[in-house]
């Protein structure tokens, strides 16, 4: 399949401005004793603002290391990675003024257990210099985004593990990033909590205006979020197809339920399925 | 058990076996008619610890101890925190230098107490030295295990944040090793109290394993006793202040929060 005929929801380029997010070509192989893995082959792919881009596949199809090389934490064997026109790696060296540009949402929520929430909110603008007073304010505010006012003092190890996920997702929020890059944020949580949570990020991504790349396994999560689905095959890790969701937002849980929402949900599932 | 159990049982318990262990002593020395020069009877121990209490030289005794246990630990810490973050950042230094280090800490120190007293003279300083070599080893090895046990997943998070080395260290490095410190410093500061009394004994004018070394000269069992009991109860202040100190440093730390959880 070809880019031409993919349909994006994204609203239409306004001037020359580049694209939040080009990918040309990213490919990135491992070199274990048996030899050399082709994790990542020959993908390209380019988001626009305020897209949401979900990549769905197998166990082992790349889109993890994928994400980790959007995310600069590892760095591509070939091609580019330009967010907003501005190369994120030399060589395998992250470029720090890409960098800054991304807010990365791991599958565990990974907060320091020595701060208090407001606290782990407040990291990334503690880490850039921003006083005190301002990052508390700024960190309050976006507890109450994510839900979690009432609890800035605690813990993380007091709160719920959908709870840390909203603050890991705030703390994410905390440096206005450009691009929001998550990773099975919600792959360890319960079906009704992962449910609460999709609605909440939907609201959450909506109110900011972010630019998303979601990595996640679930079809229909992946369908409900997304204004694309960036399918994924393994070995090489390579992209199959891209399939629009243009359901209008914010959706409710019920879209779902819909014959168009399930024909995406079919076609995925039966394509996921012919793999092994 | 309920919590509010859980919380007043160690206030039970201690006094009563305490009770019941001092009782079995009198017991024991007054049924079997046991020499006092050998066991004294707990009753001539409390009047010889009163005794002791009372006498301006134990005071200053104490100062002496407590000084070289304070000093000894603190020097231990300072530099078992350094040496255990290079060694466990470093990991091809730690790999050479592992042999001398497990020979070190196998060598018995206390052995060296004569040495010392040659080096460093019969005063304060000898038994500084014996009480930071003695605390020096678990801080240092725990503090490199905990250099080595930092979260990838944190690692990662600081790495997407862009953050300095500089950072890291600080923010996630100093802070994730701080339960691990506070383990090495618990065995430590026990060390450093046996450290300072056994360099005292060895060679020494001052301080209470000096003072113990006279009361067994002039064969007085129950000062002795007496002693043996002061020496304890400094030990036990010690360690608890080490205790109590944790809390305020770590108190989300499972150590801490935990126990905090089933006693509250």
């Amino acid at each position: 399949m070809t880019n031409e005929t993919l349909m994006t929801t994204a609203p239409p380029e306004t001037s020359v401005e580049p694209p939040r997010l080009r990918i040309q070509d990213v490919g990135r192989d491992f070199h274990t004793k048996s030899g050399v893995t082709h994790a990542v082959s020959g993908v390209d792919l380019t988001i626009q603002r305020g897209e949401f881009v979900a990549v769905i596949g197998r166990s082992g199809c790349g889109k993890t290391t994928l994400l980790r090389m959007i995310g600069g934490l590892l760095a591509p064997s070939a091609g580019t990675i330009e967010v907003d026109g501005k190369s994120l790696w030399r060589g395998s060296h992250v470029e720090p003024t890409a960098v800054t540009k991304l807010g990365f949402v791991f599958q565990e929520s990974n907060l320091f257990p020595w701060f208090s929430i407001l606290d782990n909110i407040a990291l990334p603008l503690k880490l850039r210099g921003v006083g005190k007073n301002e990052r508390r304010e700024r960190a309050t505010e976006l507890a109450g985004l994510v839900g979690l006012t009432g609890f800035e003092r605690s813990y993380p190890r007091e709160l719920s593990g959908g709870m840390r996920q909203r603050a890991a997702i705030a703390r994410a929020l905390s440096t206005e990033p450009e691009l929001l890059l998550m990773d099975e944020p919600f792959g360890a949580l319960d079906a009704l909590t992962r449910e609460r949570m999709n609605l909440e990020l939907q609201r959450i991504v909506l109110e900011t205006n972010s630019t998303v790349v979601f990595v996640t396994h679930d079809i229909p999560e992946a369908v409900f979020l997304a204004d694309r689905v960036v399918h994924m095959t393994p070995r090489p890790g390579r992209i199959r197809q891209i399939l629009p969701a243009a359901f209008p937002k914010p959706r409710a849980v019920l879209v779902q339920t819909t014959p168009e929402f399930n024909e995406i949900v079919r076609v995925l599932r039966r394509d996921l399925d012919e793999e092994e | 058990m309920s919590p509010r159990t859980l919380k007043i049982l160690p206030w039970i318990v201690t006094p009563s076996l305490v009770i019941v262990i001092v009782f079995l002593w009198w017991a024991i020395v007054t049924l079997f008619d046991v020499n006092p020069f050998i066991f004294p009877p707990p009753q001539a121990v409390a009047a010889s610890f009163v005794q002791l209490l009372s006498e301006p030289q134990t005071w200053s005794a104490v100062v002496v101890t407590v000084s070289e246990v304070i000093i000894g630990f603190a020097i231990a810490v300072v530099v078992g925190v350094i040496v255990g973050v290079v060694l466990g950042k470093v990991p091809w230094l730690e790999l050479s230098l592992r042999p001398l280090i497990v020979i070190a800490q196998v060598a018995p120190k206390v052995a060296f107490v004569p040495l010392f007293v040659i080096w460093f003279g019969f005063g304060l300083t000898s038994k500084i030295v014996l009480a930071a070599l003695l605390a020096f080893f678990p801080i240092m090895l725990n503090v490199l295990l905990g250099v080595r046990s930092v979260e990838q997943g944190h690692r990662e998070v600081m790495q997407s944040l862009n953050a300095t080395k500089r950072q890291t260290f600080l923010q996630l490095d100093m802070r994730s090793l701080q339960p691990y410190l506070f383990a090495g410093m618990e065995v430590g500061i026990v060390l450093a109290t046996i450290g300072a009394i056994v360099g005292e004994y060895l060679g020494g004018n001052n301080g209470l394993g000096n003072m113990v070394v006279s009361a067994m000269n002039s064969l007085d069992a129950a000062r002795t006793f007496a002693l043996i009991l002061l020496l304890s109860i400094i030990g036990l202040v010690l360690y608890l202040i080490v205790n109590e100190a944790k809390r305020f440093v770590i108190p989300w730390h499972e150590s801490v929060y935990g126990l905090r959880n089933v006693t509250a």
